[in-house]
């Protein structure tokens, strides 16, 4: 047990353009703007049960921690 | 008869004595009250009464009753395994865990408690059997005073000072003053930690101090007994609010981040200083002479 933040990625939240986005093993929400972005990544965590975490580059992993 | 009776009764009331003055309800709450208390109490009688019958069978000469009675003694050891099995199975339900060192300390703890316990109860029990009642109250008075002096460990606050520490966002990154501790992507969640959250900077004030604030245990035992007294925002699966402890490598300090439900930073100051050094993390590295020579 432990106190800390470590975990698996499970969704990926970014205003990218769609050629800038390649498939992986994530699943992968495309946002058209910041305000839309937030708002998915909050429902996301939400529901999945994990953080929101900014990458600084219109990116949002949501990973969760245990 | 009489003469075994009084010293047995006194022994079994100094060891008893004893132990309910040993067992303390604070903050924590462990031992639970009431039910844990009475296991305590039980066991600590029947550490007493072990402890006093030893010098009456050894004046009769009754050795295969001494055997006995160490091989007695030698249960009180499963006490450290039936505490460490309950804390252990109370971590799976706590959203802020104490941390296998913690748990372990306080096994240990309860352990030895109670061999203190059948010493205070020996030795008053020796004294009324071979001197008088005044001897073996003055014995017992002073048991209880070295089994008191024994519960006193060294706390945070001796060995590190520690001050009010700059919270602040770079970007996602949380900071307190330059140890990153997490990323919050969310805006909402950002704003809600700099209106509410507290950060202190825990300096050690040696390089002991250093190397005990580094234990990871230690760490856990500070955020437990934190959020055992001002409480957390942390909640199931929302772990952005989760309390957390952050060492800077290089200058040595520690920094704690929480979101308490009582925002008080006096309060959480005080509460750290008081936090125990726990002996499985407590260092002594600058006794040792190749401490000493690596740290000039």
């Amino acid at each position: 047990m432990d106190i800390g933040l470590y975990g698996i990625i499970l969704a990926i939240v970014t205003t990218a353009e769609a050629d800038r986005i390649y498939g992986g093993a994530c699943p992968i929400f495309t946002a058209y703007e910041d305000k839309e972005k937030n708002e998915l990544s909050f429902k996301l965590a939400r529901i999945l049960g994990g953080a929101v975490h900014d990458l600084g580059n219109g990116v949002h992993i949501i990973c969760r921690h245990h | 008869m009489e003469n075994y009776l009084y010293a047995i009764i006194t022994g079994i009331a100094a060891g008893f004595i004893s132990r309910v003055v040993m067992l303390r309800n604070d903050h924590r709450n462990y031992p639970t009250y009431p039910h844990g208390h009475l296991t305590h109490l039980s066991l600590g009688f029947m550490a007493a009464a072990l402890g006093a019958v030893a010098i009456p069978a050894i004046a009769e000469e009754d050795y295969t009753a001494v055997t006995f009675l160490v091989l007695a003694a030698q249960q009180f050891r499963d006490i450290r395994n039936m505490e460490r099995e309950t804390l252990n199975r109370l971590e799976e339900t706590k959203l802020v865990p104490r941390g296998a060192d913690y748990i372990e300390g306080i096994a240990r703890v309860f352990e030895a408690r109670n061999y203190l316990v059948i010493f205070s109860a020996l030795i008053t029990s020796g004294l009324a059997w071979y001197l008088n009642g005044i001897y073996a109250l003055a014995g017992a008075v002073i048991c209880v005073l070295f089994s008191l002096c024994f519960m006193n460990g060294s706390f945070i606050g001796d060995i590190a000072e520690i001050e009010r520490g700059e919270l602040h966002f770079e970007g996602s990154l949380l900071k307190i003053n330059d140890i990153v501790f997490n990323n919050v992507g969310l805006p909402q969640v950002r704003k809600k930690i700099m209106d509410e959250a507290l950060g202190v900077i825990i300096k050690p004030k040696d390089d002991n101090a250093r190397l005990t604030l580094d234990a990871f245990g230690q760490r856990m035992a500070i955020i437990h007994d934190v959020v055992s007294i001002l409480g957390s925002k942390v909640e199931m699966d929302e772990k952005d609010l989760m309390p957390m402890a952050r060492k800077d490598p290089d200058k040595g300090y520690l920094a704690l981040y929480i979101v308490a439900n009582e925002p008080d930073l006096e309060v959480l100051i005080e509460v750290i200083k008081k936090v125990p050094v726990l002996e499985s993390s407590y260092n002594t590295t600058l006794k040792t002479f190749s401490g000493r020579k690596a740290a000039d």
